[in-house]
C-alpha cells in the first residue's frame, strides 16, 4: 500500500497530556495575581534566579559567541532533522539501544506502558521529564496499574501534593518552605512528624523516602536534555543526583525525547553545556551530566530504549517563522525574567510549558485555536528573547501566532470579528489623511471623561484615568503655525 | 540639518506637547523640521494585535511620507522599533520585495529622538533648564528592541537644575504593551503597580521616558491614585529652558488628565 502525504503534519491530540488549560489565561491569571503569597514565592524565586544567573553569565567573555553558536547547531540541526534522527537511530541501536518512534502523546504512552507491563513491573522511578509531562505518562501508567514515583525533589513535592508543576526548572516555585513541610508531613509515608521547614531538613526527609525506591525499582523513565546523532549518546543534565541514580541502577531505561532535542556531534554537546547551567540554574557547571550510549555489558541498564516523540514538532518545524521554537533548550530563563510570569506565575497558562517559552510552543503543539489565548499573554517587552541562550525571538513569534490566530479566525468564520472590524477600519481611516484628522477631532470633541470607557476598552479605565484630549492636535497646531509664519 | 518628523499617531492626537516639544528642541539647535502631512500611522498596533494584512497599507503610506528625508526623528522608542523592525517584514509577507527595500532604506534613516540628538547631532547639552526632581523609566522597546542604552540619562544629566534619581528595577516592563493593557488587564495593572511602587520610592516630582505610549500607562495609573508624581516627556524636558515654554501658550505636558 502506498501512502500520499496531504496537508501538514499532525497537532497534538487533545483528551491526553498537559498542554491545554481549562480556561483562557486572563481568567486564569487574574485568579493567580489575587494570591499574594503566590506572588511573594515567585518575587523571591526568580528575583534570587536572575541575580546568580546573570553574574555567572556577566563572567564569560564570549557569551554572545555562545549564544550565536547555539541558534547556528540548532538551526542546522532543524534544517535536517529527518536525516540526524535516523542517523541517532542507527548509532542507538548499534550500541544495543532499541529506538521507538511515536507520532503523539497517545502512542508514546502506549509504547512505554508496554516496554513497564513486559518487565513486570508494577513501579517506575523518573528522572524529572518535560516530554513525559508534555504527554501525561504518569496518569497513562497509573491507569495501567503501575507506580509511577518522581525522584527529582520539586516534581515530588509536586506530585506528592497533587499538584501541577508551574515551571520547567523548579516545579515547585510556587511553593514556599512552610508549604513544603506541610506536604511532607500530610503525603510522605513514615516523615518524622518533627520536621522542620529547614532547607536541609525538608532535603533529608526526601532522601530518605527516595533511597527506598532508587534501591528496589527496576525501570526508570527519563527524558533527555541531548541526543548526540553521531554517536546514539543521550545526555540528561540535573542537581541533585537523583538522575544518576535512575539512569544507572535499575535493569531497564526508557527514555522519552522530543525530536527536537538531538544535535549533530559530540562537540555541539560542548557548546550547550556551557549555555544550560548559567543561563537556566545560574551555575558555571551542571552539577550531574549523565551520559549513556546504548547498552555497556554488565554496567548499568542492560535494557535500553528511546521513545522519539513528535506530537506537533512536526507542525511546528512546518511553520518558518515559529520552527525556531524547536530550539528551546528548556533552560527556563524566559520565564525568570518574563514580568508576565513572575506576577501569575505557571499554571495561569494552562500547558506544562508555561511563560514566555510556553505561550510560542503550546499554541504551536495544538494548533493554534486550542491555545489561543497565549500569544496575546505578555507586554512584547522582549526580556525573554535577551535572556534566550539559544537566541529564540519569542516577541517575534508571539506576533506571528497572533496573526495566524486572527487569519485562522477569519478563515473559520463567515462574519469577521469586531476587533478585525475594528482593524480594518482603523487602517482604512489611517490610510486617508483627512478621514483620520476628522477622527482625531471628533475623539477630541467627543472625549469621555477619564473614568470608564466602555467595553472592551473598560479594562483600561479600569485602573487607569485616560488622557485628556488636548486642544488641538499636533498637526492643527502644524498648520496653524505655518499659516502664521507666513509674511 | 533638515530633519522630517515622525509624530507618531499617538502623539498627533493625544500628546501634541511632546512632538511640539521636539520641534523647539531642534529648532534651538539650528535645525529645519519638516513634517510630510500625509503620514498618519506606523501600524504597529495593527501588526502586535494579528493584524500585519491591514497595517501594508500604512506601512505603505509611511514609506511614501518619509522615503524623501534623509533624516527622520520620533519621539517613540516603540513606534522606531516598529519601522525597524517590523514594516520591512509586513512588506515581505505580503510579498511586496520593492516596499521592503524601501522601508529598509527609511528605517536606516530613522531615529529616536536620544539616538538623533547624541549620535547624529553630537550633542548631550542641549541648553535645556528643568528645575524638578526626575526618575527615567526606560522603556522596553527603546531598551531592547533599539538600544538606546544610556543616551537619554547622558542628556538628562546635562539639563540644568535636574535632579535625577535611579529608578528601582528600571528595565521591568510598566504592563503597557499596546492592546495587551487592554486583553490582559489584570496582569497589566499588577505591572503598573510595581512600577508607580518604584516611581514613588524614588521620591521624584517627575517620571520621564521616550514613549508617549508607555507614560500614558504610567500617568494613567499614577493620576487615577492621585499620587502627586507627574509624567513628561523626555523631548518636554529637553526643550524647557529658562525662558520656559515662550510661544507655546498651549503648553500641555503628558501629564494633563481628564476629570
Amino acid at each position: 500500500m502506498t501512502e500520499t502525504f496531504l496537508g501538514l503534519p499532525a497537532t497534538a491530540p487533545p483528551g491526553v497530556g498537559h498542554l491545554r488549560g481549562d480556561e483562557p489565561f486572563p481568567v486564569a491569571a487574574r485568579r493567580a495575581l489575587a494570591d499574594p503569597q503566590l506572588r511573594r514565592n515567585l518575587r523571591h524565586a526568580t528575583g534570587t534566579i536572575r541575580a546568580k544567573s546573570s553574574a555567572v553569565i556577566s563572567e564569560v567573555p564570549d557569551w554572545p559567541e555562545l549564544r550565536a553558536a547555539g541558534r547556528a547547531i540548532k538551526s542546522d540541526t532543524m534544517a535536517r532533522l529527518p536525516e540526524l534522527l535516523e542517523q541517532l537511530e542507527a548509532a542507538v541501536t548499534a550500541a544495543g539501544g532499541t529506538v521507538h518512534w511515536a507520532t503523539d502523546a497517545v502512542e508514546a504512552n502506549r509504547i512505554v506502558t508496554d516496554l513497564v507491563r513486559a518487565t513486570g513491573a508494577d513501579r517506575v522511578m523518573k528522572v524529572k521529564s518535560m516530554a513525559t509531562q508534555e504527554i501525561g505518562l504518569n496518569e497513562a501508567l497509573e491507569a495501567a496499574g503501575i507506580e509511577p514515583v518522581e525522584t527529582d525533589l520539586a516534581e515530588l513535592i509536586v506530585q506528592l501534593g497533587r499538584d501541577r508543576p508551574s515551571h520547567i526548572l523548579v516545579p515547585a516555585i510556587h511553593r514556599n518552605r512552610a508549604e513544603i513541610r506541610e506536604v511532607f508531613l500530610r503525603e510522605m509515608p513514615g516523615v518524622d512528624p518533627a520536621l522542620t521547614d529547614e532547607p536541609a531538613a525538608l532535603a533529608a526527609a526526601a532522601r530518605r523516602h527516595l533511597r527506598a525506591t532508587f534501591l528496589s525499582t527496576k525501570v526508570a523513565v527519563s527524558g533527555a536534555n541531548f541526543a548526540v546523532a553521531e554517536t546514539g549518546t543521550l545526555a540528561v543534565v540535573e542537581s541533585e543526583g537523583n538522575g544518576r541514580m535512575c539512569l544507572t541502577l535499575p535493569e531497564t531505561l526508557i527514555t522519552v525525547m522530543g525530536i527536537e532535542k538531538v544535535i549533530p556531534t559530540w562537540d555541539d554537546l560542548g557548546v550547550f553545556l556551557q549555555l544550560l547551567p548559567r543561563a537556566s540554574t545560574g551555575e558555571r557547571m551542571n552539577p550531574y551530566t549523565s551520559m549513556w550510549t546504548g547498552v555497556t555489558p554488565g554496567d548499568g541498564p542492560q535494557q535500553v530504549h528511546l521513545v522519539l516523540l513528535d506530537n506537533g514538532r512536526s507542525a511546528v518545524l512546518a511553520d518558518e517563522v515559529g520552527r525556531q521554537v524547536l530550539h528551546c533548550i528548556r533552560c527556563s530563563a524566559c520565564l525568570n525574567v518574563c514580568p508576565v510570569y513572575e506576577r501569575t506565575g505557571g499554571h495561569a497558562y494552562g500547558s506544562v510549558y508555561p511563560g514566555p517559552i510556553g505561550a510560542v510552543l503550546s499554541p504551536q503543539l495544538t494548533g493554534v485555536a486550542d491555545n489561543a489565548s497565549l500569544p496575546y499573554a505578555s507586554s512584547l517587552c522582549g526580556a525573554c528573547f535577551d535572556a534566550c541562550p539559544v537566541m529564540i525571538d519569542i516577541p517575534s513569534v508571539l506576533v506571528h501566532l497572533r496573526a495566524r490566530h486572527v487569519a485562522e479566525r477569519r478563515a473559520a468564520h463567515r462574519m469577521p470579528s469586531a476587533e478585525a472590524v475594528a482593524m480594518a477600519a482603523a487602517a482604512y481611516t489611517m490610510d486617508h489623511p483627512r478621514l483620520y484628522a476628522a477622527a482625531q477631532r471628533a475623539a477630541g470633541l467627543g472625549r469621555i471623561a477619564g473614568r470608564a470607557l466602555p467595553p472592551p476598552l473598560n479594562g483600561w479605565t479600569a485602573s487607569r484615568d485616560m488622557p485628556a484630549a488636548p486642544p488641538q492636535t499636533f498637526r492643527q497646531w502644524w498648520s496653524e503655525r505655518r499659516r502664521d509664519d507666513r509674511p | 540639518m533638515r530633519i522630517a518628523l515622525f509624530v507618531t499617531c499617538l502623539a498627533d492626537t493625544l500628546f501634541p506637547e511632546a512632538a511640539r516639544a521636539t520641534v523647539r528642541l531642534l529648532e534651538r539647535l539650528g535645525h529645519q523640521v519638516a513634517f510630510p502631512e500625509e503620514q498618519t500611522c506606523c501600524g504597529q498596533m495593527h501588526v502586535n494585535t494579528g493584524y500585519p494584512d491591514d497595517a501594508l497599507r500604512l506601512v505603505r503610506r509611511h514609506v511614501r511620507a518619509f522615503a524623501p528625508y534623509d533624516v527622520v526623528v520620533a519621539p517613540s522608542g516603540s513606534c522606531v522599533g516598529s519601522v525597524r523592525h517590523q514594516h520591512a517584514m509586513v512588506a515581505r509577507r505580503a510579498g511586496d520585495e520593492r516596499l521592503a527595500g524601501r522601508a529598509e532604506e527609511v528605517a536606516r534613516h530613522t531615529y529616536e529622538l536620544s539616538e538623533l540628538l547624541v549620535d547624529v547631532l553630537g550633542v548631550t547639552d542641549v541648553g535645556a533648564y528643568y528645575p524638578h526632581r526626575v526618575t527615567y523609566h526606560p522603556t522596553c522597546h527603546s531598551l531592547r528592541m533599539l538600544r538606546v542604552g544610556d543616551r537619554p540619562l547622558r542628556l538628562l544629566r546635562e539639563v540644568r537644575g535636574l535632579d535625577l534619581v535611579e529608578l528601582p528595577q528600571a528595565e521591568q516592563c510598566c504592563g503597557f504593551g499596546g492592546t495587551f493593557a487592554v486583553k490582559n488587564a489584570d496582569t497589566s495593572t499588577a505591572m503598573l503597580a510595581d512600577k508607580m511602587r518604584h516611581v514613588l520610592a524614588t521620591r521624584a516630582d517627575v517620571c520621564t521616558a521616550g514613549d508617549a505610549s508607555c507614560l500614558m500607562h504610567i500617568g494613567g495609573g499614577l493620576s487615577r491614585l492621585r499620587a502627586g508624581v507627574r509624567t513628561v516627556h523626555l523631548a518636554e524636558i529637553l526643550a524647557s529652558t529658562e525662558a520656559g515654554r515662550s510661544g507655546d501658550p498651549t503648553g500641555r505636558t503628558t501629564e494633563g488628565v481628564a476629570r
